[in-house]
């Protein structure tokens, strides 16, 4: 066990874990972040995605140690504007069916949307191609990014 | 899972509603719910209530809603029904979703059955509320019944324009007796009914507030993972923990019934104690299935005649006569659920009480489960209902039920047992793997005289009793109610063995006999060189009813939705250039009519990209459009993964596939374009989380011979 201090959503947090243990069990088992999600636990379906300094990284295979003096952005804490745009995209696509795999696409779909305002489909595609859903919802979460685009003024 | 629920209502007392919903608000005044004289459950109790309303003196309208919330929008469909009779306010209705109680009556969600079999005890239940609210409204304001409405939360007397809120009425209205035979609204007046009404558990879902089964936290909780013998059918012989418990943060190790349990601070450190633990194993004998000698096994079966379960005419005369005949195998591989969110359940047993928290499909099934091993009475037995991330029909399986209570039991603290996802995918309960011989004949005019249906299958139902005898229960359907007019019919049914667990998956049996029936009609048709599209219309026109299962259903209308989804598609209109075609299939199931034409490219490398899908459906009446077109869509790309990608393998007694590299799912840039069409209906809704599965399999193997004159005849489809 070591003590590792983080930064996530603004917040300072030590806590004291093995270093090796990946930093989605830390954000979930520890800080009670729950909206970052296990589905594959080897960095292969996205749903643990979440922010370290802006880039989408999953946090599944991430050791604690290495996300330590960065900051951290969860689901919890994708509060920005241009999120706020992203949020209600997704509600007029109706694009969760589950909802498990959102926060993970969330968070690839906002870091995309912070690179490039209006999106194609061919990077909608390769942004999100290795997020997996299971319910099927991606034309809906291609659609819902296009919206948001055009609603926060992408697509001027 | 009760088909025929008999429904009368009963209006409580405020303070007998209280004492069955104890989370009712505090201004509760009227409280009706729908007594269920069945189905009997695990306790046996044949008191069961089956749909609340509650209204709420601040105006509130309460409706509980009892089935699994997995993404299907039962929590936005069901209230609406309710919300509709009642004419309430959608924006003054609270969704309850329900914990489970015998009480509710059945509230087993799978069979794509939630919004088919709820609607008309729905429907009365608004409906009774309604009439309370109403009858109170006429008795303060002496006016009479026919002169008044329900709308938008109000009772007005139309005349004058008086009304009155819900609310103002509500505790007058819950001391007045029940009335009897209650009218249901006029269709043509609804409201929120065939309205795409927005999903109530959307916003939460977009923040990280929405708890899944895997999110739910109990003070004090421990986090525990099990080895499980990798050979199915396999045994603990014996283990050592030493290495496991030195694992930081691993607290317990010992046997369960299933395994080795080790328990943990969290999560981590129980995958990790879990991979220093050291288990010998006692391989059951089963150490040497595979899936060739399960191969060699379907071969045998199938090699003669078996028992048949439709005979009509002939069929062995047809095929030894002189016209053309038609011979094709069809394999189709075990498959696995997947749902996003592993299997997972925490559990709390205390001495004298147990509490369980279970995304579960089968609330019964857990509470049997929870009380056959703590042996407490019924009613120190709780079971809470998380959101499920994805169910797919696994979620109806107890495992880590049974799981997480034994190590709990043992413990006397809070465990949540979680799979990950190479347990999942290794010990899930498995789609049946099958084969099927099936042989044709053509009369003069082309035309089928005879139809051969042989195969064989892991069947579903020896897997949940091995001592069934019933063992084909759960594989005929889709197969046994063939839809085509043919003379002579044999569907013939033989059981194999396997020491895999297997349970029902989206569409179950529908999965593997639609793909058959639907490819072979298609090699009939280009045997007989004739049009998939006319040839299948001949063979269902003109309309004949045909026996399903409990049900029957009318080829006329699955031949309307082949037209409609063949007229969207540009069937035969439009030229595709080399290495791409169409294929078409139908196929009616869970009560539902479908067709789709599947349009694909075939790479010069034999890669198969579907481009389109068009799919057209008659599910009677649509209560939420939209959501009815996320399940089309959503079933459509998951019948796609398993078209494409999926294939369950055994070696050595073991599966060989352990996460999404070896197991893979249709990915974004894969996802083809589909186009929806529903088919306006008065009659009642009927079911649409599995029924667009089967369709899928048949259009694209169909259309990849379209496309390059192979018929891939084995599961996943390729070249």
């Amino acid at each position: 066990m070591a003590t590792t201090t983080l930064n996530v959503n603004g917040n300072d947090y030590v806590v004291d874990v093995s270093p090796d243990t990946p930093l989605l069990w830390v954000l979930r088992d520890n800080l009670g972040l729950t909206g970052t999600k296990y589905g594959c636990g080897e960095g292969l379906c996205g749903a643990c995605t979440v922010h370290l300094d802006g880039e989408p990284t999953r946090s599944c295979t991430l050791p604690v140690s290495d996300a330590a003096g960065k900051k951290i952005t969860t689901i919890e804490g994708l509060a920005s504007s241009s999120n706020q745009a992203l949020h209600k995209a997704w509600l007029d696509e109706e694009v969760s069916q589950c909802g498990y795999c959102q926060p993970g696409i969330l968070m690839v779909a906002a870091a995309l949307m912070a690179k490039k305002p209006n999106p194609t489909d061919v990077e909608i595609d390769e942004a999100l191609d290795s997020n997996l859903c299971r319910c099927g919802t991606y034309g809906r979460v291609r659609r819902a990014i296009h919206r948001a685009a055009a609603n926060s003024g992408g697509a001027k | 899972m009760s088909e025929h629920e008999h429904t009368c209502i009963r209006h409580v007392s405020r303070r007998d509603f209280m004492k069955i919903v104890p989370a009712a608000a505090a201004g509760l005044a009227i409280g009706v719910y729908l007594e269920d004289p069945g189905p009997i459950h695990a306790d046996n109790t044949s008191f069961e209530p089956n749909g609340f309303v509650a209204i709420d003196t601040n105006d509130d309208v309460l409706i509980w809603t009892a089935r699994s919330e997995m993404g299907q929008g039962v929590r936005t469909a069901l209230p609406a029904i309710v919300a509709d009779e009642l004419g309430a306010d959608w924006n003054r209705v609270k969704i309850v979703p329900a914990a489970f109680d015998p009480k509710y009556g059945d509230q087993s969600t799978g069979g794509s059955m939630s919004v088919r079999t709820c609607w008309d005890r729905l429907r009365k239940a608004g409906a009774t509320a309604r009439e309370l609210l109403i009858e109170a409204f006429c008795q303060q304001n002496k006016v009479d019944r026919k002169d008044c409405v329900a709308d938008n939360g109000y009772i007005m007397h139309v005349p004058s324009g008086k009304r009155a809120s819900f609310g103002q009425l509500a505790t007058f209205a819950a001391a007045l007796p029940l009335p009897k035979d209650v009218q249901l609204k006029d269709p043509k007046q609804f409201k929120l009914i065939g309205k795409s009404l927005p999903r109530v558990d959307s916003p939460e879902k977009l923040t990280g507030a929405a708890k899944f089964g895997i999110d739910v936290r109990v003070p004090g909780m421990m986090f525990a993972t099990v080895a499980r013998c990798a050979i199915h059918g396999g045994k603990v012989a014996s283990f050592d923990s030493t290495d496991a418990l030195k694992i930081p943060g691993v607290k317990h190790v010992f046997e369960i019934a299933r395994g080795v349990a080790v328990v943990a601070e969290n999560t981590w450190a129980a995958i990790k104690g879990r991979e220093a633990l050291k288990v010998t194993w006692n391989d059951g004998g089963h150490a040497n299935d595979s899936s060739d000698t399960l191969r060699q096994q379907f071969k045998t079966l199938t090699a003669t005649t078996q028992q048949a379960f439709r005979k009509e005419g002939e069929v062995e005369d047809a095929l030894a006569s002189s016209g053309r005949k038609i011979e094709a195998v069809y394999e189709v591989p075990f498959i696995a659920h997947a749902p996003l969110e592993p299997p997972v359940c925490i559990a709390w047993v205390q001495k004298d009480r147990c509490e369980i928290w279970a995304p579960t499909q089968i609330p019964a099934w857990t509470f049997g489960v929870a009380r056959g091993i703590t042996g407490l009475p019924a009613e120190k037995i709780k079971i809470n209902i998380p959101l499920l991330g994805g169910g797919f029909g696994r979620k109806a399986f107890p495992g880590e039920v049974e799981e997480a209570v034994q190590i709990s039991k043992k413990l006397e603290a809070p465990v949540q047992v979680v799979w990950t996802r190479d347990d999942d995918l290794q010990h899930d309960y498995f789609r049946p793997a099958s084969y099927h011989v099936s042989q044709g004949t053509l009369a003069q005019d082309g035309k089928p005289s005879a139809w051969l249906h042989r195969f064989s299958s892991t069947p579903i139902q020896t897997a949940l009793d091995p001592k069934s005898k019933t063992p084909e229960a759960l594989e005929l359907g889709g197969a046994v109610d063939l839809p085509y007019l043919i003379p002579n019919i044999a569907v013939e049914y033989a059981p194999a063995v396997s020491a895999l667990p297997r349970g029902w998956l989206r569409s179950v049996e529908h999965t593997f006999n639609g793909f058959v029936v639907e490819a072979f009609i298609d090699e009939l048709a280009s045997a007989a060189g004739r049009d998939p599209l006319e040839y299948r219309l001949e063979l269902l026109l003109p309309a004949r009813t045909v026996k399903s299962g409990e049900t029957t259903f009318d080829t006329g209308r699955l031949a309307n939705v082949l037209r409609l989804a063949a007229e969207k598609a540009g069937w035969g209109k439009r030229k595709l250039g080399p290495g791409r075609g169409m294929g078409i299939a139908c196929h009616f199931s869970f009560y539902s009519y479908v067709a789709q034409v599947a349009e694909v490219a075939v790479e010069k490398n034999g890669a198969i990209k579907v481009e389109r899908v068009t799919c057209a459906v008659d599910c009677g009446r649509v209560v939420n459009p939209d959501g009815v077109r996320q399940q089309i869509e959503g079933g459509i790309i998951y019948a796609l993964s398993a078209a494409l990608k999926h294939e369950i393998t055994v070696k050595g007694g073991r599966v060989e596939q352990s996460n999404w590299h070896d197991y893979d799912i249709l990915h974004m840039s894969e996802t083809p374009q589909i186009d929806v069409h529903l088919v306006q209906s008065e009659l009642p809704p009927t079911g649409i989380g599995e029924p667009t599965f089967p369709p899928v399999a048949p259009a694209v193997a169909n259309a990849v011979f379209a496309a390059t004159g192979k018929r891939v005849r084995k599961l996943p489809i390729r070249l």
